[in-house]
Protein backbone atom coordinates (compact mmCIF):
# COMPACT_ATOMS: atom_id res chain seq x y z
CA UNK A 1 0.00 0.00 0.00
CA UNK A 2 0.94 3.13 -0.96
CA UNK A 3 2.28 5.51 2.11
CA UNK A 4 0.41 8.57 2.97
CA UNK A 5 0.57 11.33 0.59
CA UNK A 6 3.37 13.11 0.41
CA UNK A 7 3.70 16.74 -0.91
CA UNK A 8 1.14 18.14 -2.66
CA UNK A 9 2.07 19.51 -6.03
CA UNK A 10 -1.49 20.38 -6.75
CA UNK A 11 -4.91 20.57 -5.22
CA UNK A 12 -7.92 21.44 -6.78
CA UNK A 13 -7.43 25.12 -7.13
CA UNK A 14 -4.71 24.44 -8.42
CA UNK A 15 -5.32 21.94 -11.33
CA UNK A 16 -8.27 24.21 -12.83
CA UNK A 17 -5.87 26.84 -13.47
CA UNK A 18 -3.47 24.73 -14.81
CA UNK A 19 -5.97 22.65 -17.14
CA UNK A 20 -6.81 26.80 -18.30
CA UNK A 21 -3.19 27.51 -19.04
CA UNK A 22 -3.18 24.15 -21.06
CA UNK A 23 -5.86 25.21 -22.75
CA UNK A 24 -4.80 28.87 -23.39
CA UNK A 25 -0.73 27.22 -24.68
CA UNK A 26 -2.46 24.78 -26.52
CA UNK A 27 -4.63 27.12 -28.50
CA UNK A 28 -1.13 29.96 -29.25
CA UNK A 29 0.38 26.98 -30.76
CA UNK A 30 -2.14 26.04 -33.33
CA UNK A 31 -1.37 27.28 -36.81
CA UNK A 32 -4.43 28.89 -38.68
CA UNK A 33 -6.68 25.90 -41.01
CA UNK A 34 -5.52 23.09 -37.99
CA UNK A 35 -8.52 21.31 -37.18
CA UNK A 36 -7.70 19.90 -33.83
CA UNK A 37 -9.18 16.65 -31.69
CA UNK A 38 -8.58 15.50 -28.36
CA UNK A 39 -7.69 11.80 -27.45
CA UNK A 40 -7.96 10.82 -24.08
CA UNK A 41 -5.97 7.90 -22.97
CA UNK A 42 -7.77 5.63 -20.87
CA UNK A 43 -8.79 5.76 -18.32
CA UNK A 44 -8.06 9.38 -16.56
CA UNK A 45 -6.60 11.09 -19.71
CA UNK A 46 -10.68 11.23 -20.92
CA UNK A 47 -12.35 13.50 -18.06
CA UNK A 48 -8.98 15.63 -18.71
CA UNK A 49 -9.52 15.93 -22.30
CA UNK A 50 -13.13 16.45 -21.79
CA UNK A 51 -12.24 18.76 -19.97
CA UNK A 52 -9.77 20.88 -22.11
CA UNK A 53 -12.93 20.27 -24.63
CA UNK A 54 -15.36 22.32 -22.68
CA UNK A 55 -12.35 25.25 -21.44
CA UNK A 56 -11.30 25.42 -25.47
CA UNK A 57 -15.08 26.06 -26.79
CA UNK A 58 -15.37 28.56 -23.66
CA UNK A 59 -11.73 30.35 -25.17
CA UNK A 60 -12.63 29.42 -28.92
CA UNK A 61 -15.88 28.94 -29.27
CA UNK A 62 -15.00 25.94 -31.50
CA UNK A 63 -16.41 22.51 -30.60
CA UNK A 64 -13.90 20.46 -30.35
CA UNK A 65 -14.26 16.40 -30.93
CA UNK A 66 -13.27 14.14 -28.23
CA UNK A 67 -12.48 10.77 -28.24
CA UNK A 68 -11.45 8.07 -25.86
CA UNK A 69 -8.21 5.48 -26.42
CA UNK A 70 -7.57 2.34 -24.76
CA UNK A 71 -4.47 1.48 -25.54
CA UNK A 72 -3.81 -2.08 -23.83
CA UNK A 73 -3.83 -3.77 -26.58
CA UNK A 74 -0.72 -2.37 -28.09
CA UNK A 75 0.94 -2.02 -25.04
CA UNK A 76 4.47 -3.92 -25.44
CA UNK A 77 4.47 -5.62 -22.58
CA UNK A 78 1.33 -7.05 -22.95
CA UNK A 79 1.80 -10.69 -24.10
CA UNK A 80 3.93 -10.88 -20.96
CA UNK A 81 1.79 -10.15 -18.81
CA UNK A 82 -0.33 -12.94 -16.24
CA UNK A 83 -3.88 -12.62 -17.21
CA UNK A 84 -5.51 -10.37 -19.79
CA UNK A 85 -6.50 -6.79 -18.54
CA UNK A 86 -10.20 -6.13 -19.78
CA UNK A 87 -9.99 -3.54 -22.27
CA UNK A 88 -12.77 -1.08 -22.81
CA UNK A 89 -13.71 0.31 -26.37
CA UNK A 90 -11.84 2.37 -28.17
CA UNK A 91 -14.32 5.48 -29.15
CA UNK A 92 -13.24 7.91 -31.77
CA UNK A 93 -16.59 8.18 -33.99
CA UNK A 94 -14.46 11.09 -36.01
CA UNK A 95 -11.91 11.09 -38.55
CA UNK A 96 -8.06 11.55 -37.57
CA UNK A 97 -6.75 12.15 -40.89
CA UNK A 98 -5.35 15.57 -41.77
CA UNK A 99 -6.41 16.70 -38.10
CA UNK A 100 -3.98 17.73 -35.25
CA UNK A 101 -4.73 15.23 -33.01
CA UNK A 102 -3.40 16.34 -29.23
CA UNK A 103 -3.09 12.81 -26.93
CA UNK A 104 -4.29 13.69 -23.15
CA UNK A 105 -3.26 12.01 -20.55
CA UNK A 106 -2.48 12.56 -16.73
CA UNK A 107 1.13 11.72 -16.49
CA UNK A 108 3.93 11.01 -18.75
CA UNK A 109 6.76 8.63 -17.58
CA UNK A 110 8.49 6.21 -19.09
CA UNK A 111 6.86 6.79 -22.29
CA UNK A 112 5.18 3.72 -23.36
CA UNK A 113 1.89 4.34 -22.76
CA UNK A 114 2.55 7.02 -25.50
CA UNK A 115 4.15 4.81 -28.23
CA UNK A 116 1.12 2.61 -28.14
CA UNK A 117 -1.54 4.98 -27.81
CA UNK A 118 0.62 6.48 -31.41
CA UNK A 119 0.73 2.59 -32.65
CA UNK A 120 -3.27 2.70 -31.85
CA UNK A 121 -4.39 6.13 -33.13
CA UNK A 122 -2.93 5.84 -36.23
CA UNK A 123 -4.38 2.52 -37.01
CA UNK A 124 -7.27 4.79 -37.16
CA UNK A 125 -5.91 7.29 -39.84
CA UNK A 126 -3.45 9.58 -40.45
CA UNK A 127 -3.25 12.87 -38.84
CA UNK A 128 -1.83 16.33 -39.71
CA UNK A 129 0.65 16.08 -36.73
CA UNK A 130 0.26 14.48 -32.94
CA UNK A 131 0.68 16.51 -30.25
CA UNK A 132 1.41 15.10 -26.40
CA UNK A 133 -0.62 17.11 -23.94
CA UNK A 134 -0.12 15.91 -19.67
CA UNK A 135 -1.36 16.91 -16.57
CA UNK A 136 2.15 16.22 -15.07
CA UNK A 137 5.03 15.00 -16.48
CA UNK A 138 7.92 13.15 -14.11
CA UNK A 139 11.59 12.06 -15.21
CA UNK A 140 12.31 8.24 -15.54
CA UNK A 141 11.54 8.06 -19.85
CA UNK A 142 12.55 5.41 -21.55
CA UNK A 143 11.66 5.90 -25.05
CA UNK A 144 12.92 8.79 -27.01
CA UNK A 145 9.40 10.99 -25.76
CA UNK A 146 8.54 14.04 -24.08
CA UNK A 147 5.12 16.87 -23.98
CA UNK A 148 4.21 19.21 -25.92
CA UNK A 149 2.62 20.48 -23.66
CA UNK A 150 2.97 19.36 -19.54
CA UNK A 151 0.85 21.12 -16.31
CA UNK A 152 3.69 20.17 -13.71
CA UNK A 153 7.37 18.88 -14.24
CA UNK A 154 8.70 17.07 -11.18
CA UNK A 155 11.83 14.91 -10.66
CA UNK A 156 10.78 12.51 -8.56
CA UNK A 157 13.09 8.91 -7.99
CA UNK A 158 12.34 5.34 -9.25
CA UNK A 159 9.85 3.56 -6.50
CA UNK A 160 7.85 6.74 -6.51
CA UNK A 161 4.73 7.67 -8.51
CA UNK A 162 2.48 11.11 -9.13
CA UNK A 163 -0.69 10.42 -8.42
CA UNK A 164 -3.46 11.82 -9.94
CA UNK A 165 -7.17 12.06 -8.50
CA UNK A 166 -10.03 13.53 -10.80
CA UNK A 167 -13.46 13.84 -9.45
CA UNK A 168 -14.89 12.05 -12.38
CA UNK A 169 -13.04 9.24 -11.54
CA UNK A 170 -11.89 9.48 -7.95
CA UNK A 171 -14.27 12.18 -6.39
CA UNK A 172 -11.84 14.83 -6.00
CA UNK A 173 -9.38 16.67 -7.84
CA UNK A 174 -5.90 16.57 -6.61
CA UNK A 175 -1.85 15.63 -7.90
CA UNK A 176 0.56 14.26 -4.84
CA UNK A 177 3.67 12.45 -4.92
CA UNK A 178 3.52 8.88 -3.07
CA UNK A 179 5.99 6.50 -2.32
CA UNK A 180 4.84 2.87 -4.57
CA UNK B 1 -18.97 -4.27 -15.51
CA UNK B 2 -16.12 -6.16 -13.87
CA UNK B 3 -13.58 -3.56 -12.19
CA UNK B 4 -10.09 -3.15 -13.47
CA UNK B 5 -8.55 -5.37 -11.07
CA UNK B 6 -10.47 -8.67 -12.25
CA UNK B 7 -8.32 -10.97 -14.28
CA UNK B 8 -10.05 -14.30 -15.80
CA UNK B 9 -8.89 -16.65 -14.35
CA UNK B 10 -9.46 -19.86 -16.61
CA UNK B 11 -6.76 -21.13 -18.24
CA UNK B 12 -9.60 -22.88 -20.80
CA UNK B 13 -12.73 -22.64 -22.20
CA UNK B 14 -13.80 -26.38 -22.20
CA UNK B 15 -17.47 -25.42 -21.38
CA UNK B 16 -19.78 -22.48 -20.33
CA UNK B 17 -20.27 -24.73 -17.22
CA UNK B 18 -16.87 -24.15 -15.47
CA UNK B 19 -17.98 -20.10 -15.79
CA UNK B 20 -19.04 -17.56 -13.25
CA UNK B 21 -21.54 -15.00 -14.32
CA UNK B 22 -18.91 -12.45 -13.51
CA UNK B 23 -16.64 -14.78 -16.22
CA UNK B 24 -19.37 -14.45 -18.96
CA UNK B 25 -19.96 -11.09 -18.33
CA UNK B 26 -16.14 -9.87 -18.44
CA UNK B 27 -16.15 -11.91 -22.28
CA UNK B 28 -19.00 -9.99 -23.33
CA UNK B 29 -17.61 -6.87 -22.02
CA UNK B 30 -14.10 -7.65 -24.14
CA UNK B 31 -15.79 -8.46 -27.15
CA UNK B 32 -17.41 -4.79 -26.99
CA UNK B 33 -14.09 -3.84 -27.45
CA UNK B 34 -12.92 -5.63 -30.40
CA UNK B 35 -16.34 -5.04 -32.35
CA UNK B 36 -14.95 -1.47 -32.44
CA UNK B 37 -11.87 -3.06 -33.99
CA UNK B 38 -14.30 -4.72 -36.45
CA UNK B 39 -16.11 -2.19 -37.09
CA UNK B 40 -13.14 -0.11 -38.06
CA UNK B 41 -13.13 1.93 -41.36
CA UNK B 42 -9.52 0.62 -42.34
CA UNK B 43 -7.12 -1.09 -40.36
CA UNK B 44 -9.38 -3.78 -38.46
CA UNK B 45 -6.35 -5.38 -36.26
CA UNK B 46 -4.73 -5.33 -32.93
CA UNK B 47 -1.46 -6.47 -32.01
CA UNK B 48 -2.91 -8.15 -29.29
CA UNK B 49 -1.63 -12.22 -29.74
CA UNK B 50 1.27 -10.66 -31.50
CA UNK B 51 4.17 -13.68 -31.22
CA UNK B 52 1.30 -15.97 -30.23
CA UNK B 53 0.75 -18.90 -31.84
CA UNK B 54 -2.76 -20.50 -32.43
CA UNK B 55 -3.34 -23.66 -33.50
CA UNK B 56 -6.98 -24.63 -35.35
CA UNK B 57 -7.59 -28.28 -35.06
CA UNK B 58 -10.65 -29.55 -36.25
CA UNK B 59 -11.44 -33.23 -36.59
CA UNK B 60 -15.60 -32.50 -37.50
CA UNK B 61 -15.84 -30.13 -40.32
CA UNK B 62 -17.15 -26.64 -39.73
CA UNK B 63 -16.46 -23.83 -42.37
CA UNK B 64 -18.26 -21.45 -40.44
CA UNK B 65 -16.92 -21.75 -36.88
CA UNK B 66 -13.06 -22.07 -38.19
CA UNK B 67 -13.92 -19.00 -40.40
CA UNK B 68 -15.16 -17.06 -37.42
CA UNK B 69 -11.80 -18.35 -35.30
CA UNK B 70 -9.78 -17.55 -38.35
CA UNK B 71 -10.86 -14.26 -38.55
CA UNK B 72 -10.50 -13.64 -34.74
CA UNK B 73 -6.72 -15.10 -34.49
CA UNK B 74 -6.29 -12.91 -37.71
CA UNK B 75 -7.76 -9.60 -36.38
CA UNK B 76 -5.38 -10.11 -33.22
CA UNK B 77 -2.08 -10.50 -35.22
CA UNK B 78 -1.41 -14.20 -33.82
CA UNK B 79 -0.03 -16.69 -36.02
CA UNK B 80 -2.02 -19.93 -37.24
CA UNK B 81 -1.75 -23.11 -38.33
CA UNK B 82 -4.72 -25.42 -39.36
CA UNK B 83 -4.52 -28.81 -38.83
CA UNK B 84 -7.21 -30.91 -40.64
CA UNK B 85 -7.74 -34.15 -39.13
CA UNK B 86 -8.26 -35.74 -42.97
CA UNK B 87 -4.66 -34.71 -44.09
CA UNK B 88 -2.84 -35.45 -40.90
CA UNK B 89 -1.47 -38.92 -39.22
CA UNK B 90 -4.55 -39.52 -37.74
CA UNK B 91 -5.82 -41.26 -40.46
CA UNK B 92 -2.47 -43.65 -40.20
CA UNK B 93 -4.17 -43.97 -36.52
CA UNK B 94 -2.10 -41.85 -34.37
CA UNK B 95 -3.91 -41.13 -31.16
CA UNK B 96 -5.43 -38.42 -30.00
CA UNK B 97 -2.93 -38.22 -27.11
CA UNK B 98 0.12 -38.65 -29.91
CA UNK B 99 -1.52 -35.91 -31.66
CA UNK B 100 -1.59 -33.18 -28.30
CA UNK B 101 2.24 -34.55 -27.82
CA UNK B 102 3.32 -33.93 -31.20
CA UNK B 103 1.45 -30.54 -31.49
CA UNK B 104 3.02 -29.66 -27.72
CA UNK B 105 6.56 -30.33 -29.35
CA UNK B 106 6.08 -27.28 -31.28
CA UNK B 107 5.01 -24.65 -28.57
CA UNK B 108 1.45 -23.48 -29.57
CA UNK B 109 0.23 -21.11 -26.81
CA UNK B 110 -3.69 -21.58 -27.52
CA UNK B 111 -5.32 -25.06 -29.74
CA UNK B 112 -9.14 -24.57 -31.08
CA UNK B 113 -10.42 -27.67 -31.28
CA UNK B 114 -13.60 -29.17 -32.70
CA UNK B 115 -13.80 -32.59 -31.96
CA UNK B 116 -16.96 -35.36 -31.62
CA UNK B 117 -16.23 -36.84 -28.06
CA UNK B 118 -17.27 -34.75 -25.21
CA UNK B 119 -13.95 -35.42 -23.26
CA UNK B 120 -11.78 -35.03 -25.80
CA UNK B 121 -10.72 -31.15 -24.64
CA UNK B 122 -10.93 -32.27 -21.49
CA UNK B 123 -8.10 -34.88 -21.86
CA UNK B 124 -6.07 -32.70 -24.20
CA UNK B 125 -5.74 -30.18 -21.17
CA UNK B 126 -4.46 -32.75 -19.29
CA UNK B 127 -1.41 -33.31 -22.23
CA UNK B 128 -0.32 -29.68 -23.09
CA UNK B 129 0.61 -26.52 -21.41
CA UNK B 130 -1.57 -24.47 -23.84
CA UNK B 131 -5.26 -23.06 -23.55
CA UNK B 132 -7.39 -25.24 -25.12
CA UNK B 133 -10.76 -23.36 -27.02
CA UNK B 134 -13.60 -25.94 -27.34
CA UNK B 135 -14.83 -25.20 -30.78
CA UNK B 136 -17.77 -27.68 -30.59
CA UNK B 137 -17.23 -31.43 -28.99
CA UNK B 138 -20.36 -33.37 -30.34
CA UNK B 139 -23.72 -32.95 -28.56
CA UNK B 140 -21.79 -31.83 -25.11
CA UNK B 141 -20.78 -28.19 -25.36
CA UNK B 142 -20.26 -25.14 -28.16
CA UNK B 143 -19.21 -22.58 -25.50
CA UNK B 144 -18.03 -19.61 -28.03
CA UNK B 145 -21.73 -20.00 -30.17
CA UNK B 146 -23.36 -19.26 -26.87
CA UNK B 147 -21.77 -16.68 -26.58
CA UNK B 148 -22.44 -14.60 -29.05
CA UNK B 149 -25.94 -15.56 -28.64
CA UNK B 150 -25.87 -14.04 -25.55
CA UNK B 151 -23.69 -11.09 -26.83
CA UNK B 152 -26.63 -10.20 -29.85
CA UNK B 153 -29.25 -10.49 -26.85
CA UNK B 154 -27.89 -8.62 -25.00
CA UNK B 155 -26.72 -5.87 -27.33
CA UNK B 156 -30.34 -6.11 -28.65
CA UNK B 157 -32.03 -6.15 -25.11
CA UNK B 158 -29.49 -4.44 -22.38
CA UNK B 159 -29.41 -7.23 -20.30
CA UNK B 160 -29.91 -11.19 -20.31
CA UNK B 161 -31.49 -11.61 -16.80
CA UNK B 162 -35.13 -12.15 -16.99
CA UNK B 163 -34.92 -12.44 -20.65
CA UNK B 164 -37.78 -15.09 -21.63
CA UNK B 165 -35.90 -17.32 -24.68
CA UNK B 166 -37.57 -19.96 -26.17
CA UNK B 167 -35.27 -22.66 -28.01
CA UNK B 168 -37.13 -24.70 -30.16
CA UNK B 169 -36.23 -28.11 -32.19
CA UNK B 170 -34.02 -30.79 -32.05
CA UNK B 171 -32.29 -30.55 -28.72
CA UNK B 172 -31.38 -33.79 -28.07
CA UNK B 173 -29.11 -33.74 -31.02
CA UNK B 174 -27.74 -30.29 -30.76
CA UNK B 175 -24.67 -28.81 -28.65
CA UNK B 176 -25.38 -25.20 -29.15
CA UNK B 177 -28.36 -26.30 -26.30
CA UNK B 178 -26.43 -27.39 -23.90
CA UNK B 179 -23.80 -24.46 -23.40
CA UNK B 180 -26.83 -22.24 -23.78
CA UNK B 181 -28.92 -23.64 -21.01
CA UNK B 182 -25.77 -23.09 -19.04
CA UNK B 183 -24.99 -19.51 -19.80
CA UNK B 184 -28.56 -18.21 -20.09
CA UNK B 185 -29.57 -19.62 -16.49
CA UNK B 186 -26.57 -18.65 -15.02
CA UNK B 187 -27.17 -15.26 -16.06
CA UNK B 188 -30.96 -15.30 -15.06
CA UNK B 189 -32.67 -15.74 -18.40
CA UNK B 190 -35.99 -17.68 -18.50
CA UNK B 191 -35.45 -20.29 -20.61
CA UNK B 192 -38.38 -22.77 -22.43
CA UNK B 193 -37.57 -25.71 -24.47
CA UNK B 194 -39.79 -26.56 -27.36
CA UNK B 195 -40.13 -29.40 -29.45
CA UNK B 196 -41.61 -32.82 -29.86
CA UNK B 197 -41.06 -34.73 -27.00
CA UNK B 198 -38.52 -37.04 -28.79
CA UNK B 199 -36.55 -34.38 -29.43
CA UNK B 200 -36.82 -32.85 -26.06
CA UNK B 201 -35.38 -35.05 -23.52
CA UNK B 202 -37.18 -34.53 -20.22
CA UNK B 203 -33.88 -35.27 -18.15
CA UNK B 204 -32.52 -32.32 -18.70
CA UNK B 205 -34.82 -30.73 -15.73
CA UNK B 206 -32.50 -32.81 -13.15
CA UNK B 207 -29.31 -30.64 -14.65
CA UNK B 208 -31.42 -27.42 -15.32
CA UNK B 209 -34.21 -27.12 -12.91
CA UNK B 210 -35.47 -23.51 -13.45
CA UNK B 211 -36.23 -24.63 -17.50
CA UNK B 212 -39.67 -25.09 -18.91
CA UNK B 213 -40.27 -27.85 -21.43
CA UNK B 214 -43.58 -27.61 -24.16
CA UNK B 215 -44.26 -29.29 -26.87
CA UNK B 216 -46.89 -26.91 -28.11
CA UNK B 217 -45.01 -24.39 -29.83
CA UNK B 218 -47.71 -22.08 -30.51
CA UNK B 219 -48.76 -21.55 -26.67
CA UNK B 220 -45.26 -20.52 -26.22
CA UNK B 221 -44.58 -17.98 -28.77
CA UNK B 222 -46.30 -14.94 -27.22
CA UNK B 223 -44.68 -15.00 -24.34
CA UNK B 224 -40.80 -14.78 -25.23
CA UNK B 225 -38.15 -11.79 -26.32
CA UNK B 226 -36.35 -14.07 -27.93
CA UNK B 227 -37.20 -17.39 -30.25
CA UNK B 228 -33.39 -19.67 -30.97
CA UNK B 229 -34.19 -21.87 -33.53
CA UNK B 230 -32.18 -24.70 -34.56
CA UNK B 231 -31.47 -26.70 -37.02
CA UNK B 232 -33.29 -29.96 -37.90
CA UNK B 233 -30.14 -31.92 -37.80
CA UNK B 234 -31.52 -35.26 -40.02
CA UNK B 235 -27.70 -35.88 -40.68
CA UNK B 236 -26.95 -36.03 -37.77
CA UNK B 237 -30.04 -38.58 -37.06
CA UNK B 238 -33.03 -35.90 -36.00
CA UNK B 239 -34.84 -38.03 -38.11
CA UNK B 240 -35.03 -40.85 -36.51
CA UNK B 241 -37.08 -39.29 -33.57
CA UNK B 242 -39.86 -37.97 -35.80
CA UNK B 243 -42.16 -39.15 -37.70
CA UNK B 244 -41.25 -37.10 -40.76
CA UNK B 245 -40.04 -33.55 -42.49
CA UNK B 246 -43.59 -32.76 -43.11
CA UNK B 247 -44.90 -33.47 -39.09
CA UNK B 248 -41.92 -31.69 -38.09
CA UNK B 249 -42.55 -28.37 -40.09
CA UNK B 250 -46.49 -28.67 -38.64
CA UNK B 251 -45.86 -28.28 -35.43
CA UNK B 252 -42.36 -26.78 -35.06
CA UNK B 253 -41.70 -24.06 -38.27
CA UNK B 254 -41.10 -20.69 -37.22
CA UNK B 255 -42.90 -19.17 -40.19
CA UNK B 256 -45.21 -16.13 -40.74
CA UNK B 257 -48.57 -17.55 -38.88
CA UNK B 258 -46.68 -18.35 -36.40
CA UNK B 259 -44.52 -14.89 -36.38
CA UNK B 260 -47.81 -13.56 -36.17
CA UNK B 261 -48.54 -15.15 -32.25
CA UNK B 262 -45.32 -12.97 -31.43
CA UNK B 263 -44.53 -9.95 -29.76
CA UNK B 264 -43.27 -7.54 -32.28
CA UNK B 265 -39.94 -6.72 -31.22
CA UNK B 266 -39.46 -10.31 -30.54
CA UNK B 267 -35.61 -11.62 -32.22
CA UNK B 268 -35.19 -14.67 -33.74
CA UNK B 269 -31.96 -16.50 -33.56
CA UNK B 270 -30.48 -19.48 -35.63
CA UNK B 271 -26.77 -21.09 -35.21
CA UNK B 272 -27.18 -21.87 -38.80
CA UNK B 273 -27.03 -23.10 -41.29
CA UNK B 274 -30.89 -23.16 -41.84
CA UNK B 275 -32.84 -25.43 -43.21
CA UNK B 276 -35.00 -23.03 -45.10
CA UNK B 277 -38.27 -23.81 -45.30
CA UNK B 278 -38.16 -27.26 -42.98
CA UNK B 279 -37.27 -25.29 -39.68
CA UNK B 280 -37.78 -21.70 -40.47
CA UNK B 281 -39.27 -20.17 -43.69
CA UNK B 282 -37.43 -18.07 -45.53
CA UNK B 283 -39.66 -14.46 -45.21
CA UNK B 284 -39.06 -14.94 -41.52
CA UNK B 285 -35.14 -16.03 -41.58
CA UNK B 286 -35.21 -13.05 -43.70
CA UNK B 287 -37.36 -10.66 -42.30
CA UNK B 288 -37.13 -7.70 -39.65
CA UNK B 289 -37.13 -10.01 -36.22
CA UNK B 290 -34.25 -11.99 -37.66
CA UNK B 291 -30.62 -11.26 -35.76
CA UNK B 292 -29.31 -14.46 -37.72
CA UNK B 293 -26.52 -12.40 -39.42
CA UNK B 294 -25.67 -10.26 -36.46
CA UNK B 295 -25.11 -13.66 -34.78
CA UNK B 296 -22.36 -14.30 -37.52
CA UNK B 297 -21.33 -11.13 -37.08
CA UNK B 298 -20.71 -10.71 -33.45
CA UNK B 299 -18.95 -14.38 -33.33
CA UNK B 300 -15.66 -12.44 -34.31
CA UNK B 301 -15.15 -9.89 -31.38
CA UNK B 302 -16.60 -12.65 -29.20
CA UNK B 303 -13.86 -15.27 -30.02
CA UNK B 304 -11.44 -12.27 -30.35
CA UNK B 305 -12.51 -11.72 -26.68
CA UNK B 306 -12.13 -15.63 -25.63
CA UNK B 307 -8.69 -15.95 -27.37
CA UNK B 308 -7.52 -12.85 -26.10
CA UNK B 309 -8.87 -13.30 -22.15
CA UNK B 310 -6.84 -16.82 -22.54
CA UNK B 311 -3.86 -15.97 -24.05
CA UNK B 312 -2.03 -14.70 -20.86
CA UNK B 313 -2.95 -17.54 -18.78
CA UNK B 314 0.58 -18.80 -18.08
CA UNK B 315 0.30 -20.05 -14.10
CA UNK B 316 -1.60 -22.99 -12.43
CA UNK B 317 -5.27 -22.07 -13.24
CA UNK B 318 -8.87 -22.85 -12.76
CA UNK B 319 -9.74 -25.03 -15.90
Amino acid sequence: MPAAPGPCPMDSGQMEATLHRLATDLVARLQPQEELVLLGIRSRGLPLAERLALLLRAATGATVPVGALDITLYRDDLTEMVGSPIVRPTEIPFTLTDRTVVLVDDVLYTGRTVRAAMDALLDHGRPHRVMLLVLAERSGRELPIQADLAGLRVEIPKGHRVAVRLKEIDGEDGVTVEAC
Amino acid sequence: MPSSRYIFPHKHLLGIQPLSPQDITAILDQALAFEEVCERPNIKIVPALRKKLVVNLFFENSTRTRNSFEIAEKRLSAEIINFDADTSSLTKGETLIDTAMNLQAMHPDLIVMRHSAPGAHALLSRHMKASIINAGDGAHEHPTQALLDAYTLRKRFGRLEGLRVAIVGDIRNSRVVRSNLWLLTKMGAKVTLVGPPTLVPQELKATWPTISISHDFDAVIPDQDAIMMLRAQFERGTGAYIPGQGEYSRFYQLNPARMKRARKDVVVLHPGPINRGLEITSDVADGPNNLILDQVTNGVPVRMAVLYLLSNQHGEQVP
